[in-house]
């Protein structure tokens, strides 16, 4: 995106205004690269979705809280113990008001995914691949699976109007 | 009315020793000043009745047997936030990580345990049992799907075993398994960049759940038949989705 290699902005949203929060993978970013690859992130995000309509958590980065779906948790046959752990992360997202949460990382999208449904919150969990493709104007009626009703027409691909 | 005594036996040689024996540093398990900043910032804080700090000073006073057979081993996700907030960097996952690495193997979780086992039963890794032919067979009909009903990517590859790729994507068994569509935005920003990218057959399941086990061993062989399989293609570079 740097090098202007892979074309994509927020045009798209500077109508709609949908907002966005971010998931801070312990893994990727506490655990391994840190705040350099959390700050790469919320470039990448913002120029998807556009700076206004990003709201971070809080706490964000190396700082984040794990939100229960890594260590194998989703498989330790205890969903009880792992969705309490998960009341923080689902707080955090709740509180930012965003209407997605974007996760990096599978566990922490089955994790939150789940987190929503127990916790009745009003937000969807995207992969990151899915809002770059929609902003990109590529996504097919089949890649879009995990979008909410506000967004699962827009930009439709291939384009009907073409 | 009074607690019970506890009993130190300081004779006996004890997990905690033994762990720090192998991590670096000694995971610096000594240096604890017990200032709960780790249970603070901890999600897994009131589970079983159990935090971080609560943890190693069971380990530090040798109560062993509640250490070793606590659950709350499997309920904290070695986030190492607690390691991060700590003043005195203590290593409370690389504890909890040996916990699990001595938990006896007929009470491990099920679930994780399948899982793992599962990743042996063919040269893919797949946690979920799928074979080199139901990957083959997957990507090769959703691929075709995709460039015939979507015009800008009817020369979009999803190349399977193409030797000398500059880089070998993995996969979580997740998509090809349950949701196949889900595969195709990364093919399709992949394309778009004009990345020189392959899977393989053997090796592409990105899922490491003897990891989670800390089955060392397994985890080893888990990663060697991955990494053979990107070095018998010759790519340059591991992409982990994972």
């Amino acid at each position: 995106m740097r090098e202007g290699k892979l074309i994509v902005n927020s045009d798209w949203n500077k109508d709609l205004g949908v907002k966005f929060t971010v998931q801070d993978p312990c893994q990727l970013v506490r655990k391994t690269l840190g705040d350099p690859i959390a700050e790469d992130l919320r470039f990448v995000v913002k120029t998807i979705v556009g700076e206004e309509n990003f709201i971070d958590m809080t706490p964000n980065r190396s700082n984040n809280f794990c939100c229960g779906g890594g260590g194998g948790f989703l498989q330790s046959g205890l969903p009880e113990e792992r969705r309490f752990y998960g009341r923080r992360k689902f707080e955090q997202i709740a509180d930012t008001q965003a209407t997605y949460c974007i996760t990096p990382c599978h566990n922490c999208h089955s994790q939150i995914h789940d987190l929503k449904e127990h916790y009745k919150g009003n937000y969807h969990t995207l992969h990151l691949w899915t809002i770059m493709c929609l902003a990109m104007g590529i996504l097919g009626e089949n890649e879009r699976a995990y979008l909410g009703p506000d967004l699962v027409d827009v930009n439709p691909y291939p384009n009907p109007e073409i | 009315m009074s607690l019970p005594v506890l009993k130190i036996n300081k004779n006996k040689s004890i997990f905690k020793n033994e762990v720090m024996k192998l991590l670096p540093e000694g995971g610096n398990l000594n240096l604890c000043l017990t200032c709960g900043l780790c249970s603070s910032g901890c999600p897994a804080t009131g589970l079983e009745e159990m935090d971080p700090r609560k943890f190693l000073r069971m380990a530090s006073l040798g109560l062993d047997e509640e250490v070793l057979s606590s659950k709350w081993a499997w309920m904290c996700t070695m986030c190492q936030r607690c390691l991060i907030a700590c003043p005195m960097k203590i290593d409370i996952p690389g504890l909890v990580f040996n916990v699990r690495n001595r938990w006896p193997k007929d009470d491990l979780p099920k679930g994780i345990h399948g899982s793992c086992e599962m990743s042996f039963k063919n040269e893919t890794c797949s946690a979920m049992g799928a074979t080199e032919e139901d990957f083959i067979f997957v990507v090769e009909d959703v691929l075709e799907e995709y460039q015939e009903s979507q015009p800008e990517f009817n020369d979009m590859q999803a190349s399977i075993n193409r030797a000398g790729a500059e880089f070998f994507l993995n996969q979580n068994s997740r998509e090809p398994v349950t949701e196949p569509d889900e595969m195709v935005p990364l093919w399709k920003i992949l394309h778009m960049v004009g990345a020189d990218w392959t899977y393989g057959s053997k090796g592409w399941a990105a899922e490491n759940y003897c990891l989670f086990l800390a089955d060392t061993e397994k985890w080893e062989k888990n990663v060697r038949i991955k990494a053979k399989a990107v070095d018998d293609l010759g790519c340059k570079v591991w992409l982990n989705t994972e």
